[in-house]
């Protein structure tokens, strides 16, 4: 054992080691049968990308179909399914597992200095559930999808549609179990893979940020995967714990599935709130101004998120008490969001800040999430809500918080440690194109969305009176922007793979364990287990390290 | 360490030290090993109690709506055979506690021996639980197309029941939620029963890999965890045990 001190990269001798985890074994087998945790991230990364790709597609449909005021591209039916079929891919097979699975899989062991995650088996296990309830959800829009919306709303999808609620259904279910593993992956590592002087508050806040989302994933997801059970029972052998006329209540089936919906977002957002920790630090050269804060303000989302699921039912008959109470704490939940928010900005004052890709996307992440973040307090102000409800307005704030917040925050997680996952860069001057296009894109599209809800535009509707048309427009306008502006990191990121810098171990030169190490890693990620003897994001640290070096060559100079 | 701290060599550090062959090899030592895959049992044994928490909410909602509903179709269940199906499973939990002490102080033919009868109590458990199902089915208390409503609308012609507990025809509109009772019923015990066949199924597994030695010679987490599933189905089934037959039988 020995302590791990933070180096600066030698450029003078940078190449691809010839031993890492890529080069280790080869063959299709190798990699459908690894247990290696930073093999099945990249299955992850590649499945992942596949099933954006689709719900992307299916996005600018809609917006396609919503550039003139009349249902003319698809008849209303098939409107409904593409736009259930967007949100059942984008949520349960993107967004869900997005950060967590490829960057947290990655990261998570190499954070804490272990060499996997405490069980690899069951890591490879919830990749094969992702995949097959994704195979599944394709095979439901191939033989002609689902209507119901991405809630399942009953008795709409117990009684009254004839389209496949079974299979998105059981593909739902199986994602889920997905998740539920994943997290219980990293909740256990967490708690029993730390190196020697990793100490809970020493941990990188990416780690934080997962073990809250991890205890989420746990706690809410069986939650969901009863109230399908129980939606498919009642489909097919009509028991009747949903349906009015036996006396079931279909709002019991609102209350289970936001149980688990509600948290949901929390489990797809702190992930990519965990990835701004160590961009904004690492690109101000600072420590995380009130690390603690934002440590606890993670699990502080994580428990408040568990006690807001009612305010998705505020028009939906729920008593007004309970409204009452629910607002008040939906706006409780607004409380720790914005330590994060504060804290990050703090950390920015008297940083020595620069504007690699990462830190593009961290910025964009920080408006628009902020923005997003503030029209939830909105949402949760019961009056605010019962006129803006099911109005555009209600999509405007989540793609500000899912796609101008997590979507941002991938996409600087996947830069920032492109390096260490391929030992190669991204082009820098294209990459940061990209990210000013994705913001650009990004605002075109979801502002006048705002504005829409405000006007009174209902959601779901192929149709809407013409003077809605301009912002309509513009909307659809910015959506191809934002297309343009998701492809361009492909195309580079691939390009890359062959073409880009050697990247070294430390590009960055941050503080974190895993850039102390070579890229891309051994398969046992560290030769000799490491000792953590600093607190995490110690750049002050670093600094006299590094003057400390420099001095002591002025010595050896001048002798 | 030097600039480079990355050594890069493909021997690591189990060549040099003596480890048993079960320690996985991005584990320490054996205690850690152990002690990861037991908190993740715990932690899934979590997630399955909110999964069944799901329904028991719904029992409770209920419940508390349909009380005469629930009171006249719970009538229908037969005290005795819960009861034995509870004597079973308790049984099956000690037989399965045998087994882990077995593994544990490497006696293979007794941890055989348990293992067997475990499976064979949990068998005997469906088999119970089988002859209650078709009961249901014969009365139509099955939820769905074919549900009869006779039983709680006119008690007396169930003469068994309305023998031992001289039920009073319920109101249509209240006897129409014994439906929910059922439907609560069937979601319950046979989300139960689902999780007692995987349980049968790992049995199998275990019995066939304990004849040839694997769990007595120190590595006996697999059985332990098994255990620990084992008895926390059997909890559950205490709980449907108490809900379903035994609360406010009388009225």
């Amino acid at each position: 054992m020995s302590a791990t001190i933070v180096s600066l990269p030698d450029q003078s001798t940078a190449r691809i080691p010839k031993m890492n985890y890529l080069s280790k074994e080869n063959g299709l087998l190798s990699w459908l049968l690894t247990g290696d945790h930073k093999r099945i991230a990249i299955l992850y990364l590649i499945s992942l990308s596949f099933f954006f790709f689709i719900g992307g597609a299916l996005a600018g449909l809609i917006r396609l179909e919503l550039l003139t005021p009349q249902a003319d591209l698809m008849a209303t039916d098939t409107y409904n399914k593409v736009f259930t079929m967007h949100g059942v891919i984008m949520i349960f097979f993107f967004l869900v597992p997005s950060v967590p699975a490829t960057l947290g899989n990655f990261l998570i062991p190499l954070m804490i200095g272990a060499k996997d995650l405490a069980l690899p088996k069951v890591n490879l296990l919830s990749w094969y559930l992702y995949i097959a309830g994704g195979t599944l959800a394709i095979y439901t829009m191939a033989t002609g999808g689902v209507d119901t919306g991405w809630t399942f709303t009953t008795p709409l999808s117990t009684h009254y549609v004839n389209t496949n609620v079974l299979t998105t259904g059981l593909a739902v279910f199986i994602a889920g179990f997905s998740s539920i593993f994943t997290g219980l992956n990293f909740i256990v590592t967490i708690h029993k893979m730390r190196c020697p002087g990793m100490t809970w508050f020493r941990l990188p806040l990416f780690v934080w940020a997962h073990y809250a989302a991890s205890i989420l994933m746990v706690l809410a997801t069986p939650v969901v995967a009863i109230a399908i059970v129980l939606v498919a029972l009642e489909r097919t052998l009509g028991i009747g714990v949903f349906d009015p006329t036996k006396g079931g209540d279909p709002l019991l089936f609102q209350h289970l599935f936001w149980f688990y919906s509600h948290p949901a977002v929390y489990i797809m957002i702190l992930p990519g709130m965990g990835v701004i920790s160590e961009t904004i630090s690492t690109f101000s050269r600072k420590r995380v101004f009130g690390y603690t804060a934002v440590a606890f303000s993670s699990v502080a989302i994580a428990v408040f998120g568990f006690f807001v699921w009612a305010h998705h039912m505020f028009i939906m008959g729920i008593s007004n008490y309970a409204v009452l109470v629910f607002s008040l704490l939906t706006m409780l939940v607004a409380v720790p969001s914005a330590i994060k928010i504060f804290n990050w900005t703090f950390t920015l004052y008297k940083g020595s800040i620069t504007f690699e890709t990462p830190m593009l996307y961290t910025f964009g992440f920080m408006g628009l999430f902020t923005i997003g973040g503030l029209t939830g307090v909105f949402l949760g102000t019961s009056g605010t809500d019962i006129h803006l409800t099911e109005t555009y307005f209600i999509v405007a704030h989540f793609h500000f918080v899912m796609v101008g917040g997590m979507l941002m925050a991938f996409l600087a997680g996947i830069h920032f440690w492109w390096p260490k996952m391929t030992g190669r860069m991204y082009p820098e001057k294209i990459s940061q194109l990209a990210a000013v296009i994705t913001f650009i894109g990004f605002n075109f599209t979801f502002f006048p969305q705002f504005i829409l809800g405000t006007l009174g535009m209902p959601r779901r509707y192929a149709s809407y009176p013409p003077e809605f048309q301009v912002l309509n427009v513009f909307s659809t306008a910015g959506a191809t922007i934002l297309g343009v502006g998701y492809l361009l990191p492909v195309l580079y990121l691939t390009w890359s793979l062959k073409y880009g810098a050697i990247a070294g171990n430390n590009p960055w030169q941050a503080t974190g364990l895993e850039w102390q190490i070579q890229s891309p890693p051994l398969t046992e990620n560290f030769t000799v287990t490491p000792i953590m003897d600093h607190e995490a994001y110690d750049y002050e640290w670093l600094e006299n390290q590094n003057l400390a070096k420099e001095k002591s060559k002025e010595v050896t100079h001048a002798g | 360490m030097p600039d480079s701290p990355v050594i890069v060599h493909g021997a690591s550090e189990a060549d040099h030290h003596e480890h048993p062959a079960y320690l996985r090899h991005h584990f320490e030592s054996v205690e850690q090993q152990a002690d990861a895959a037991g908190f993740a049992m715990w932690l899934f044994l979590v997630t399955e109690v909110m999964f069944f928490g799901g329904m028991f909410t719904a029992y409770l909602i209920y419940r508390n709506w349909y009380y005469p509903a629930f009171v006249a179709a719970s009538h229908q269940l037969d005290v005795r055979w819960g009861t034995l199906n509870t004597l079973v499973l308790i049984i099956s939990s000690f037989t399965m506690a045998m087994g882990v002490w077995c593994a544990e102080t490497r006696r293979k033919k007794g941890l055989v021996l348990c293992l067997m009868l475990t499976m064979i109590l949990g068998l005997g458990f469906l088999g119970i639980k089988s002859i209650e199902y078709s009961e249901k089915i014969e009365k139509h208390h099955v939820p769905g197309f074919h549900y009869s409503l006779q039983s709680f609308t006119d008690p007396q012609s169930d003469s068994a029941v309305y023998a031992e507990y001289h039920d009073k025809p319920l109101p249509l509109d209240m006897a129409r939620h014994t439906e929910i009772y059922f439907s609560l019923y069937f979601a319950l015990t046979g989300m139960h029963a689902l999780h007692m066949i995987i349980g049968i199924a790992i049995l199998g597994f275990m019995i066939f890999r304990a004849q040839a030695g694997a769990y007595t010679s120190g590595h006996v987490t697999f059985v332990e965890n098994f255990g620990l599933y084992w008895h926390f189905v059997d909890v559950i089934w205490i709980y449907l045990f108490a809900l379903l037959y035994l609360i406010s039988r009388h009225q």
